[in-house]
């Protein structure tokens, strides 16, 4: 299982994380899912974050921006494949609030590290179980060329 | 004309691998309950031992969340859409 996805949508991703730097940035993943439980990736969606309290440890997408997307997306014949935000001065991997606030299972979690402004690591977790028994597993992200 | 609800990729599973489920109803709260009946599987990934919707699910009919209208009791109609989203949050 992996998560498949062009460069041009990765790059994207990792600069809203620049961008959005010191605060975290956030956004869903549209594509499909295959038989075999990976994904492909076909649309970046950046959201705001809403956690304007702790924005810069925090995220928060609101379920009014999920609502719209999971509805553009079912319409235009894709799901929700995952989600993405940015960890600023502090590792790309999962947190315990990460794994906490996770619920979408079978769905990827891209991370993010942005230090001093800048991209550096980009890791994808699987999130699996049910609520109670839930659990991130590392996840392979399969890079494409091309726009 | 039943009413539509969206099914989130999670939740799927359980409701027979469709994004959309119809079932019939005249409020929210029984538009749910309806759902749970068609799909039993999706009671506890909905709803808490206490029978209330989980703290996490987050429920709308079209645009608006139903914490903001009458909750349950929220009056659904033939032309409705309801949505059901988990929250999508995190932070280190």
């Amino acid at each position: 299982m992996a998560l498949r996805i062009r460069k041009a949508l990765l790059d994207q991703l990792r600069n809203h994380g620049e961008q959005t730097y010191p605060h975290e940035c956030c956004g869903v993943l549209v594509g499909q899912f295959d038989e075999t439980g990976g994904k492909t990736v076909e649309g970046v969606i950046a959201c705001g974050n809403t956690r304007t309290d702790s924005p810069e440890n925090r995220y928060h997408i609101s379920p009014a921006e999920l609502i719209r997307i999971q509805r553009e997306s079912t319409l235009a014949g894709q799901d929700i494949v995952g989600f993405y935000h940015s960890h600023p001065d502090w590792p790309a991997k999962w947190s315990s609030t990460d794994l906490d606030e996770a619920h979408w299972t079978g769905c990827s979690y891209v991370i993010t590290s942005v230090e001093n402004g800048k991209a550096v690591l980009t890791n994808s977790f699987l999130l699996l179980g049910e609520e109670q028994s839930k659990h991130f597993e590392d996840e392979v992200i399969e890079v494409s060329e091309g726009i | 004309m039943p009413i539509k609800v969206l099914i989130p990729t999670p939740l799927r599973p359980y409701a027979g691998k469709q994004p959309i489920v119809e079932v019939s109803a005249h409020t929210v709260g029984e538009a749910l309950n309806n759902l749970v009946v068609q799909h039993p599987d999706l009671r506890k990934h909905l709803f808490a031992k206490d029978g209330k919707l989980r703290s996490f699910v987050n429920v709308y009919l079209n645009d608006e969340d139903i914490r903001y209208l009458a909750k349950d009791a929220t009056p659904a109609k033939e032309t409705d859409t309801i949505t059901v989203v988990p929250s999508v949050a995190g932070g280190v």
